[in-house]
């Protein structure tokens, strides 16, 4: 039984009559299986795992180990985990760097932002179509509003760029409206609306999906009951329809607050300029500037491993206290 | 009977109407009530909702009225929904640049492959944690949720990418991204709705794991399977930044950072206060919009036959929260 040469991969010749004979003997003591045990009989599923463990280990908990040159002397060049320990030096020289803090504040200022419209709104747009009666215009609609989100980042970038310069359909509203034309992207005031409303725009259809979803898993009984009871619509959503989606609101409201640090990265880096800074320049962006303009790693990656930390952190928090007081969670 | 058509009339509920609703239109039953009040809402409701798509499609309009407009009624700001000195010289001077089409088929390459990869590699762990006998099967779920949370951090990733020796080749865009943890979870999710008697059958019948999967489990997940390639399809298509960070050959670039380069490029020209330079940044305002409405075109091809893949797509991934 124990001898230590059944270890590696068993004969095939075990497989084929296993179910069989096999499966209803073991699955009464199936708790009480022995790795050896599994492996022998799930060693063909066990195999089929082995790449996808591999890309897992490589490419998403290496670089979570490589985090360490955070607190190590990093070369260029040099090895993936650094030189030689610096201790926190990386961590005291960004908690003392005023520009850390700005971008910090404006971090949280996007993200809040973000999060307060980009929220509520897929559940408003998902409650107006619930109540369009008529199919086919409900259909288009959504087809419609769900098409944003299918464009690369790039591209939504860009379109902004076209509708916000000086020549654009946004300018010649100001025109119109006598003013001067407005340089849109080159002034720190407008940026955060620019990042909202487009956020908006790619985001708030495809929202409604889920919401959506929901809306039709209400039980009508719930409906009727509320009418005979003498409830106008407006009493209707806010009783039935509102309570009935709000696991679906709850999960993606943490799932959004997991990546509220994490503020779009991409877009920013499309949309952004050294005039804007002031309010455009978020965590995610500076470390990108920090490691691959002034080529220092190191704090670049003190500054991520931060960021990550507090992401992990909110969302932790706000599984747990969603579990609390509402009792819906992730996990 | 009742036919069952989109009158906004509700009869007494009788059974086609029931299964109407059924079919998608939602809770008629409501619409009993039609007070003033309610009527109002239904057309205020049809102006919001009208408005929406006005706002979802101007951006579109006005991209496609640009790049075929004459640049001196785009530079006077008279370019709105209709192209004004209708021309299409731009659009012969992005297809000739051989660049963009390099780029162009760079996309198309990288997306295949990277398509390719990531189905096999998710297709195979998601069957695996479809099996509940599996022991490890928590820790493996484990393994690959934790990702979603947290992550090693853009710096970590470069370092790692490039003393792999990855930079400037097809395997830095392709192989980070290879699985999708929540691609991961809607496959696993469809595969746990699988009959297991089928597979039990298929066990009786003499195949091993491997068989099954390719010859039982895998012909009856084509709609899965159909949804997940067009998941990651997209996701890859769309990608920018892993090529912008670790290229740096120009014709190596997907057409997403040739676009990208472009309008940087003229964003930079305006920051140093090129106004005396207008000719220029001008010139490009038609190239850039003829650059966008190429890129976007295979997009919005597809988009009308593919969309309810992606729709039922995120609702198997909802079903298992």
């Amino acid at each position: 039984m124990s001898a230590p040469s059944t270890a590696g991969p068993p004969p095939v010749t075990v497989d084929p009559d296993r179910p069989a004979s096999g499966a209803p003997r073991r699955r009464s003591r199936k708790h009480r299986r022995t790795w050896r045990q599994a492996i022998r009989r799930d060693w063909q599923l066990y195999s089929l795992a082995i790449l996808p463990l591999l890309f897992f280990l490589v490419f998403r908990y290496l670089p979570m180990l490589g985090n360490v040159i955070a607190f190590r002397r990093f070369q260029p060049g040099g090895s993936v985990f650094g030189e030689y320990w610096v201790g926190l030096r990386y961590v005291k020289m960004f908690l003392s760097d005023p520009t850390f803090w700005e971008v910090f504040t404006n971090t949280l200022v996007l993200g809040t932002l973000t999060l307060i419209v980009c929220f509520p709104l897929p559940v408003i747009l998902a409650l107006l179509l619930n109540e369009v009666r008529t199919r086919r215009l409900k259909r288009f609609v959504q087809s419609v509003s769900y098409l944003p989100h299918f464009l690369s980042i790039v591209i939504v970038a860009a379109m902004v760029m076209q509708l916000l310069s000086t020549d654009g359909t946004m300018n010649q509203l100001v025109k119109a409206t006598g003013g001067d034309a407005i340089p849109f992207l080159q002034q720190p005031e407008w940026f955060r609306t620019i990042y909202v409303s487009s956020e908006v725009w790619q985001t708030v259809g495809w929202g409604t999906i889920l919401y959506l979803a929901a809306l039709t898993t209400i039980d009508d009984n719930l409906y009727e009951a509320a009418r005979i009871d003498g409830a106008n619509r407006w009493r209707q959503t806010w009783h039935i329809t509102l309570p009935g989606i709000r696991p679906t609101m709850v999960t993606l409201l943490i799932l959004n607050i997991g990546t509220f640090m994490a503020v779009g990265f991409e877009k920013i880096l499309l949309l952004y300029n050294p005039l804007t800074y002031p309010t455009a320049d978020v965590i995610s962006t500076y470390l990108f500037r920090m490691a691959f303009q002034s080529s220092n790693f190191s704090y670049a990656a003190a500054i991520g491993l931060f960021e990550a930390l507090i992401g992990l952190a909110l969302i932790l928090s706000a599984n747990a206290i969603s579990r609390r007081t509402v009792g819906t969670s992730l996990w | 009977m009742v036919t069952v058509d989109s009158s906004t009339v509700e009869p007494e509920t009788t059974d086609p109407e029931r299964a109407a609703e059924r079919l998608g239109r939602p809770r008629r039953r409501r619409g009993i009530q039609t007070t003033r009040g309610y009527r109002v809402f239904q057309v205020v409701n049809a102006i919001v909702l009208t408005g929406v798509v006005v706002v979802t499609l101007y951006p579109f309009l006005n991209i496609v009225a640009r790049s075929l407009s004459d640049e001196a009624y785009i530079i006077a700001g008279r370019v709105t929904l209709w192209p004004r000195g209708f021309n299409v010289d731009t659009y012969g001077l992005v297809m000739r640049d051989s660049l963009f089409w390099t780029n162009y088929r760079n996309t198309v390459v990288y997306t295949v492959v990277a398509t390719a990869i990531a189905m096999v590699l998710t297709t195979c762990f998601a069957y695996v944690l479809s099996k509940h006998h599996l022991k490890g099967r928590t820790a493996l779920i484990g393994i690959a949720v934790f990702t979603m949370f947290f992550n090693g951090g853009l710096i970590p990733n470069y370092v790692l990418i490039s003393s792999l020796g990855m930079t400037n080749t097809i395997w830095a865009i392709v192989l980070p991204n290879a699985i999708s943890v929540f691609n991961l979870l809607v496959m696993k999710a469809f595969f746990e709705s699988l009959p297991v008697e089928l597979e039990e059958a298929a066990a009786v019948d003499g195949l091993n794991t491997y068989g099954i999967l390719l010859r039982v489990v895998l012909p009856l997940s084509k709609a899965v399977i159909a949804t997940m390639v067009l998941f990651y399809a997209v996701s890859f298509w769309n990608s920018w930044f892993s090529a912008f960070l670790y290229m740096d050959r120009q014709d190596l670039l997907p057409v997403t950072v040739y676009l990208r380069n472009l309008i940087a490029g003229a964003v930079g020209a305006e920051n140093v206060g090129a106004i005396n330079e207008a000719n220029e940044v001008q010139a490009e305002a038609t190239l850039k919009a003829v650059t966008i409405v190429l890129t976007t075109l295979p997009i919005l091809l597809v988009y009308p036959f593919v969309q309810r893949y992606f729709v039922s797509g995120v609702m198997l991934g909802a079903v298992k929260g």
